[in-house]
């Protein structure tokens, strides 16, 4: 609510100060081409003369009722979840989201997965061989991983991988998975591995702080001291112990990334969310910004409740208060 | 390391014209503290942590007064509302014949130069980036206080004081051992020359060599200073050590409250008296022939203590009187109140308390 | 023969627990930390030796040296440890483990860091069984229920399912105890077992220890800087100072006739319950020594008041732990006269 409302309030006022007026928006639905006198009707219509807070209070009402929208060709229905038209292509916000959210959601399992199970154990093996090579040639590769852009990262790899040497799929392409699960991961691989590479290498620095930390407790010394080999100590008490704040922080990222890998989508020219939102901002299509917004926003705030119960599975001192 | 404290002048820090030993400094009536627990998006309050629930005890001026009790009685919350850094929920405060029990922070200030408070943790309550110097001359410069020789001579001579050289001054708290420490933070508390210093378990964390050069210091600063102490601690031997008067708590109550020699060679009530066998005595003749009284179980929680008298989970002696009526804090024998049906030791051999006599 | 018999009993290690000129150093940033720099005692079955000094004097590392809990690489371990004739400290990591918690146990200072918050007290239990003895989970499960009902904890098999910070700080000695002993150890260390416990909880589990040692008969270690609970469990003390043994005797020995100044100073800093009130505590003077810089000679010849008498060999010669008589050992270079001197005019007379 707060977020799309600030969102809101921000793409509305940023073009107001860039000089633009309730008729050069009314411009974009109804063409240059038309009288001054049909823009100023379209822009009553579409109540673009409105206060700020009465045109987001009818955005709101939109989504949760529904909305009509009266172009002066004709009215339209806009159903349940009405997020709005597109100021460019006419099309209603919504459905167009709902064709994006597969992308954005296989990009994110394939990659979070990949990242978690690679970083979760380099970062077990650094902590346990502190100090060694291993352990610092994985954290310069780790560092390396946290301060390279993406777009580097993900240019290089496409350069490579599809285009020198033609193992994967160049951008651009995205076969659902229903379609053909081969061709699907074909087509994500790489932005799976570049998007894994960066998180893995902030989460093998994570999991080697928790780890260090947590292998210093005294229940660590207790496990020893009953005789139990170094493998389960380690497995078992260690990280058990150490994966909990990583188990947050994965639950927050992954929220995140749902509402749209930016950057990742952008490079390898995937149809996500993120590539939606970037062509909204950059077209300053109030409406698709909005709908992204909402959609990352609900997102994350579910990424957070389930963070919240898992927190509980894990941890015994939460669940019982 | 001890300096003794008759080298330096009295006159050091400015002196004020004290009113004589053996008046009222201190009186509580009725103290009580309950923490909420909230609980849920709306905060509803569920229950409450009854931390401290009726206290009633003076505090005379030049004596030092322990409360001892086993771990969560409320000892440190008590000291904390007697130097209002926490507000009680009823009960008054009443310092030097005024109610202080809800003064306002602001009102609170220049009192709080009177009222000073040491904490149990010489870690963790010294600033590690801040100097000694620092620390030490925080209290005159918060309360804007003028020194005579500015406010590094008075820092220097407060350091002398508690047994550290002036050449501390410019050092940082990690140089120091816990002993040090912790006369750091004595130094910091003498700033401002307090007539009631609330220490919060001052010696738990130390050594026992280093435990008795602090317990030395602050016997001497008593003297020199006619300092009046609230002492907390759960070590009954140092309390016997340091105490005139001793006021046992037991789940947010004070069961009973003597001065030393009785409550030590005569407990009354059955907790004192089992805490006091637990006590371990270093003494191997003794091994094997103590009548120790084994209590059993833990302390109960203060959320949802037992109602009536609250040992009676655990005292050996409960009837079914102990259940249903609350034993008062009665004068059962000069300077020595008790709150139980059925004390120990007593003159008379019979229960004297109102409610246990109607019972019989 | 005999020589060959002595020559194995040697080897073998003469008590059940007999550790010889352990040294326990750690190399540091700041130089090398001597933490235990040469000690020795024995112990056999059925008896207690309590461990007593100041903070920092090396009672926690020899405990876990003789675990074999120090990390190999950060810790120099010299010196022999025989538990019932083997030796530990050439023994191979995998060998000194198969004996941990079999057939020596630990408990420790803290008992809720010392249990893993994430599982419940009978799933600790049972691991700790479960290492060392190839059953189900439910025969070990009866087994750590058992255990529980053994160390006092009421309702056992509900509380078999309760997770560490469910139990209350007595509760969870009990139950660190209880995992302790699951596997019958006849070597049981006990760090500071009491220290973070309410004195009438410290009364339960100090009796709970001594009632299981009888009933176990096994050798128990009790390390604490708390001179009424060695008096209370302990046979034999050895009192430390940095890093090494400066006293060892029976209880009875070390407290009614204590024969060195760093003793005398331990004893009369310490208020006591059991006498009349003295009006002064009588510290000892300084600061505990740094570990790295461990003054030449005496190590606590800055600290004593008898060091003037020995004609400057507190401070050059380091003093080695004597027999005085039927076992009763001193490290300290005053002579019997002189100290039986001090101790009567100067020492006893204020305990
Ligand atoms: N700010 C607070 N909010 C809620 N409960 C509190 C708060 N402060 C203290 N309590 C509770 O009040 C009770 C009394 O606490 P207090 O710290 O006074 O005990 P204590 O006697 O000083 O114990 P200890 O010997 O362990 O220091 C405890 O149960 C504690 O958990
Ligand atoms: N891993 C380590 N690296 C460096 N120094 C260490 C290490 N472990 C312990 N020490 C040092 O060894 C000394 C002895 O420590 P130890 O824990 O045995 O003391 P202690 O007698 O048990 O004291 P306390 O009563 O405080 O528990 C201390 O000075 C400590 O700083
Ligand atoms: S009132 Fe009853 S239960 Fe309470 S202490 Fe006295 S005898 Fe025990
Ligand atoms: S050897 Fe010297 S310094 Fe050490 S304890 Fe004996 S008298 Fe004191
Ligand atoms: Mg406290
Ligand atoms: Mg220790």
């Amino acid at each position: 609510m707060i977020v799309s409302a600030i969102t809101f309030s921000i793409f509305y006022l940023v073009p107001r100060l860039a000089g633009a007026t309730p008729e050069t928006l009314a411009t974009r639905y109804v063409g240059r081409a038309a009288t001054e006198e049909t823009v100023k009707l379209t822009a009553e219509r579409l109540g673009f003369y409105d206060p700020i807070a009465v045109q987001y209070w009818n955005w709101a009402k939109g989504v949760v009722v529904g909305a009509e929208y009266d172009y002066g060709s004709g009215v339209e229905s806009c159903p349940a979840p009405c997020l709005g038209y597109s100021f460019i292509t006419k099309q209603p916000v919504w459905p167009e989201l709902l064709d994006r959210i597969p992308v954005t959601l296989s990009l994110a399992a394939g990659a979070s997965l990949l990242w978690l199970l690679a970083g979760v154990a380099t970062g077990v093996l650094s902590a346990l061989k502190r100090g060694s090579i291993f352990d610092r040639g994985a954290m310069i590769i780790a560092l390396a991983g946290v301060s390279l852009p993406i777009f580097f990262t993900g240019l290089l790899s496409l350069a490579i991988f599809s285009y020198q040497l033609g193992w994967t799929l160049p951008g651009g392409s995205y076969t659902p998975f229903t379609e053909n699960p081969v061709v699907w991961s074909q087509s994500l691989i790489l932005p799976w591995i570049t998007l894994a590479f960066l998180f893995s290498a902030q989460y093998a620095r994570l999991t080697r702080a928790g780890m260090l930390e947590t292998m210093n407790e005294d229940f660590i010394r207790t496990a020893r001291a009953k005789g139990l080999p170094e493998r389960t100590v380690v497995v078992r008490h260690g990280l058990r112990g150490a994966l909990t704040p990583i188990l947050t922080i994965f639950g927050l990222d992954v929220g995140l990334l749902l509402g749209g890998a930016v950057l990742t989508e952008k490079t390898f020219s995937l149809p996500g969310l993120g590539k939606y939102a970037v062509d909204g901002i950059v077209a300053n299509d109030l409406p698709k910004i909005l709908g992204v917004t909402l959609v990352a926003a609900v997102f994350i705030i579910l990424a957070n409740l389930v963070v919240d119960l898992l927190y509980a599975v894990i941890d015994p001192r939460v669940r019982n208060q | 390391m001890t300096v003794s404290t008759e080298e330096i002048d009295p006159t050091a820090v400015p002196g004020v014209v004290e009113p004589a030993i053996g008046e009222e400094l201190l009186s509580v009536n009725g103290l009580v503290k309950h923490f909420p627990i909230r609980k849920g998006l709306l905060q509803r309050q569920v229950g409450a942590v009854q931390a401290v629930d009726g206290l009633t005890f003076n505090v005379t001026r030049g004596e030092t007064l322990s409360l001892v009790g086993e771990s969560g009685c409320g000892k440190t919350t008590t000291g904390r509302l007697l130097t209002r850094l926490l507000e009680p929920t009823s009960g008054e405060i009443v310092f030097e014949g005024r109610n202080i029990s809800h003064l306002s922070e602001g009102k609170m200030r220049p009192l709080r130069r009177d009222v000073q408070m040491i904490f149990q943790d010489p870690y963790g309550s010294l600033n590690p980036r801040h100097t000694v110097g620092k620390i030490v001359g925080a209290p005159y410069r918060l309360q804007k206080v003028q020194t005579e020789h500015g406010v590094k001579r008075a820092v220097q001579e407060l350091l002398e004081l508690v047994g550290l050289s002036p050449e501390h001054y410019n050092r940082y708290p990690h140089e120091f051992s816990g002993g040090q420490r912790q006369r750091i933070g004595i130094a910091r508390t003498l700033a401002l020359r307090p007539k009631l210093i609330v220490a919060d378990e001052p010696v738990s964390a130390l050594d026992v060599s280093i435990q008795a050069q602090v317990v030395n210091l602050l016997e001497d600063l008593q003297k020199e200073f006619d300092l009046t102490y609230v002492m907390i601690a759960h070590d009954l031997s140092v309390v016997r050590h340091v105490s005139d008067r001793v006021a046992v708590m037991y789940l947010g109550k004070i069961v009973e409250l003597a001065d030393r020699v009785s409550l030590y060679e005569k407990p009354m009530h059955p907790y004192t008296v089992a805490l006091l066998s637990a006590v371990p005595v270093p003494d191997t003749k003794r091994k094997g022939n103590v009548q120790r009284i084994r209590l059993e179980g833990d302390v109960p929680s203060p959320i949802n203590p037992p109602p009536a008298c609250r040992f009676h989970t655990r005292c050996w002696k409960a009837q079914d009187i102990c259940k249903t009526t609350e034993p008062p804090l009665l004068q059962l024998a000069p300077g020595h109140q008790a709150a139980c049906h059925f004390p120990e030791n007593q003159p008379g051999d019979k229960p004297v308390t109102p409610a246990a006599s109607e019972a019989s | 023969m005999s020589s060959d018999d002595s020559v194995q009993r040697i080897e073998r290690g003469a008590a059940f627990l007999d550790v010889r000129d352990l040294k326990v150093h750690f190399p540091t940033d700041d130089g090398l930390v001597k933490s235990v720099d040469g000690i020795s005692f024995q112990l056999e079955r059925g008896k207690t030796l309590g461990i007593v000094g100041e903070s920092g004097s090396g009672k926690s590392v020899t405990s876990l040296s003789i675990m074999g809990l120090h990390k190999r690489g950060v810790a120099q371990i010299s010196g022999q440890v025989f538990l019932d004739g083997q030796e530990l400290v050439s023994s191979t990591p995998d060998e000194v483990r198969l004996l941990r918690g079999k057939r020596m146990a630990m408990i420790f200072q803290d008992p809720l860091s010392a249990m893993h918050p994430f599982y419940t007290v009978g799933q600790q239990i049972i691991e700790a069984y479960r290492v060392h003895n190839k059953v189900s989970k439910q025969v070990a499960r009866k087994h750590a229920i058992e255990m529980l009902d053994r160390v006092g904890i009421p309702q056992p098999d509900k509380r078999v399912d309760a997770y560490p910070h469910q139990f209350s700080g007595g509760m969870r000695q009990r139950a660190m105890i209880a995992m302790a002993l699951s596997c019958d150890p006849d070597l049981l260390i006990a760090d500071e077992p009491t220290t973070a416990l309410d004195v009438t909880v410290q009364a339960q589990i100090l009796d709970l220890i001594r009632d299981l040692q009888r009933e176990f008969n096994s050798a128990v270690i009790i390390i604490t800087h708390d001179l009424g609970v060695v008096a209370e469990l302990a046979d034999d003390i050895q009192v430390m100072y940095a890093g090494r043994a400066i006293e060892y005797g029976t209880a009875e020995e070390i407290f009614e006739s204590p024969q060195h100044p760093y003793t005398w100073g331990l004893l009369g800093s310490m208020p006591r319950i059991d006498r009349e009130r003295t009006e002064r505590l009588i510290p000892i003077k300084g600061t505990p020594p740094s570990l790295i810089n461990v003054p030449k000679g005496c190590a606590f010849n800055p600290r004593c008041n008898y060091a003037h008498l020995n004609g400057g060999a507190s401070e050059t010669d380091r003093p080695e732990l004597l027999d005085v008589g039927a076992g009763h050992k001193v490290a300290c270079h005053l002579s019997p006269g002189e100290r039986a001197k001090a101790w009567e005019t100067d020492i006893k007379p204020k305990l």
